[in-house]
């Protein structure tokens, strides 16, 4: 178990008659990346709410590094190690970039019940969000106000939010949603660059980032795993290509 | 730099005002003038949690009146020398200020706790009922409280007692209160850039993106809430002593909606913003009341215009057009 970060067990969530969540059963080893693909429909949404604790599961566990998370609040989780990006992007519109990225580095530095000196001038804040702002590239964005950025850059910036918290778990929620062929290229680079030294569980439909980047794939169809392996087995496996890739795989298999 | 000069200009009036109205035998100025800053430390206190902190609370009068009701029931007490209290600890009454108003924040930051614990379980339109439900209790409360005059009030006997200071002397008591909203003002100043400061606005801007990032929003939003009481309080203390009178009317709903118009006038999120909101809402009222006793009729339209037309409210429209950044 030592070697497992992310443990989900029999996770079940309905609304109404719709079962979203059927069952599903996976784990993320650590250092690894773990893509989880699957049709619109798929569960993928209601997954990811659940693991990051906006939605309480009708049954099944998650255990993070070998703790029961399930019932967490995620302030918790998060204080726990588990960072997530948003699919819709997220950020504090009027604030500049870095100064998103210190409430989230203050965020790991322990309570922030200081009422008398300033936050976003402290040093050691401002080194370590520009250390970040750095490694995903907006190191020359730091002033400027999140709502003026590129979306691409938006996207960035959310990363940079979930990296500043030193997390022992990426949860990434389709961090390509909406880029253009060459942000999302920029962005496939990033996350190449963060695999080695982080464990990422990645939500993504866009094939060709999920096949050059994934070390382990999860194929989610109508709120069951339909398959878990690594890239070739995912490709070669028949019923993943008949009950949703199709064409796309194919392609992508070329 | 324009706003440092506003601000000159504003200390100059500040200080000048009392030996000026006093030399022009217009000595009601300064009742009026302490009386717009109690109201100004009141929408400060408000500001707080409503600009700064995203919680719409309609029931704030509630803790304005909580510490006016307990600086004028501490002095009942000390004047029939009857204490307030036997068991479990006797508590006797008093008028001296370093007893009476500390005690009136910390009795209006309790009721902001509890309150606050139970009200911030929810949010948006739910929040704003709940609040003014809960100070529309309390305002009952007082009402039917025979014992303090209920519906009809309590008079104070005297002002509270401070020190080398005599409060009863208009000039004094208009001195202290400016340096007290000064104060806060100050420490508010340092509050809202503060690592607390910046969660609060972080918590307003985008609650579930701090949660993610790992904030307990709940405990911040709380914190500022019984801040925000506690200030509130402070102003019922001083409007007590001013009026040398309290009344049920002090917690009124009416009462929280004029903090409400005094903060969202001078602008939400603002530092001066309450400052600005409380002197020309209180001023308004002041002029317009002497020409018609339908005075609403016309305040009600500038305040149409005023919320249309600088929607950071009018502090906030001047210090951007002043380009200073609060």
């Amino acid at each position: 178990m030592t070697n497992t970060q992310l443990e989900i067990q029999d996770l079940h969530k309905s609304f109404g008659a719709l079962a979203a969540n059927d069952g599903v059963t996976l784990s993320v080893t650590k250092g690894e990346l773990h893509a989880i693909i699957g049709p619109n429909g798929a569960g993928k949404t209601t997954l990811v709410a659940q693991l990051s604790g906006a939605l309480r599961p009708d049954g099944g566990r998650i255990l993070f590094a070998g703790r029961d998370i399930t019932g967490s609040a995620q302030y918790e989780r998060a204080r726990l190690g588990l960072a997530r990006s948003f699919q819709v992007t997220n950020l504090f519109p009027n604030n500049t970039a870095i100064e998103n990225v210190i409430l989230a580095v203050q965020a790991k530095a322990g309570h922030a019940f200081r009422f008398w000196q300033a936050a976003f001038q402290r040093d050691e804040f401002r080194s370590a969000a520009m250390a970040t702002l750095r490694q995903v590239g907006l190191g020359d964005r730091a002033n400027r106000p999140a709502k003026i950025l590129a979306h691409g850059e938006q996207r960035q910036l959310e990363i940079a939010m979930a990296l500043a918290s030193q997390p022992s778990l990426l949860l990434l929620d389709e961090p390509t949603a909406g880029m253009s062929r060459q942000e999302s290229q920029a962005m496939t680079h990033l996350l190449r660059a963060l695999k080695s030294s982080l464990t990422i569980l990645l939500i993504e439909h866009d094939m060709d980032v999920v096949f050059s980047l994934a070390d382990r794939i999860t194929v989610l169809v109508n709120g069951r795993v339909l398959a878990t392996g690594q890239p070739n087995d995912i490709r070669e496996n028949k019923s993943v290509q008949q009950a949703y890739l199709g064409d796309s795989l194919i392609e992508a298999s070329r | 730099m324009p706003s440092r000069i506003a601000l000159a200009f504003v200390s100059i009036i500040a200080i000048g005002l009392p030996f000026a109205a006093a030399a022009g035998g217009e000595d009601y100025l300064i009742g009026i003038a302490t009386r717009l800053m109690i109201f100004a430390l009141a929408g400060i206190s408000l500001n707080l949690i409503v600009g700064y902190g995203g919680m719409v609370s309609f029931g704030h009068a509630a803790f304005f009146g909580i510490g006016a009701y307990v600086v004028a029931i501490m002095s009942q007490h000390a004047l029939y020398g009857d204490p307030l209290l036997l068991w479990p600890v006797e508590i006797s009454g008093s008028e001296s200020a370093l007893v009476v108003w500390p005690l009136a924040m910390a009795v209006a930051a309790l009721f902001a706790l509890v309150i606050g614990a139970i009200c911030l379980r929810t949010g948006g339109l739910s929040f704003i009922m709940i609040t003014l439900a809960f100070a529309q209790m309390i305002y009952f409360f007082f009402t039917s409280l025979s014992e303090y005059g209920g519906e009809d009030g309590l008079s104070l006997f005297q002002r509270s007692s401070a020190g080398p200071l005599d409060l009863a002397d208009d000039t004094q008591f208009y001195f202290l209160t400016l340096a007290l909203v000064i104060l806060v003002l100050f420490l508010q100043s340092r509050l809202v850039v503060s690592r607390f400061g910046r969660v609060l606005q972080g918590i307003r801007d985008n609650e579930s993106r701090m949660q993610a990032l790992g904030y307990p929003t709940y405990r911040y939003k709380l914190t500022a809430f019984v801040i925000s009481g506690s200030l509130a309080g402070l102003a019922g203390a001083l409007i007590a002593n001013q009026t040398e009178f309290v009344s049920p009317s002090f917690l009124d709903w009416h009462r929280s909606g004029e903090f409400l118009v005094i903060v969202i006038l001078g602008g939400l999120g603002t530092l001066f913003g309450p400052v600005v909101g409380a002197g020309a809402y209180l001023l308004l009222e002041e002029f317009l009341s002497q020409v018609t006793e339908h005075w609403m009729l016309i305040l009600g339209p500038i305040l149409v215009l005023i919320v249309l037309f600088a929607k950071q409210g009018l502090w906030g429209s001047l210090s951007r057009r002043m380009g200073s950044h609060d």
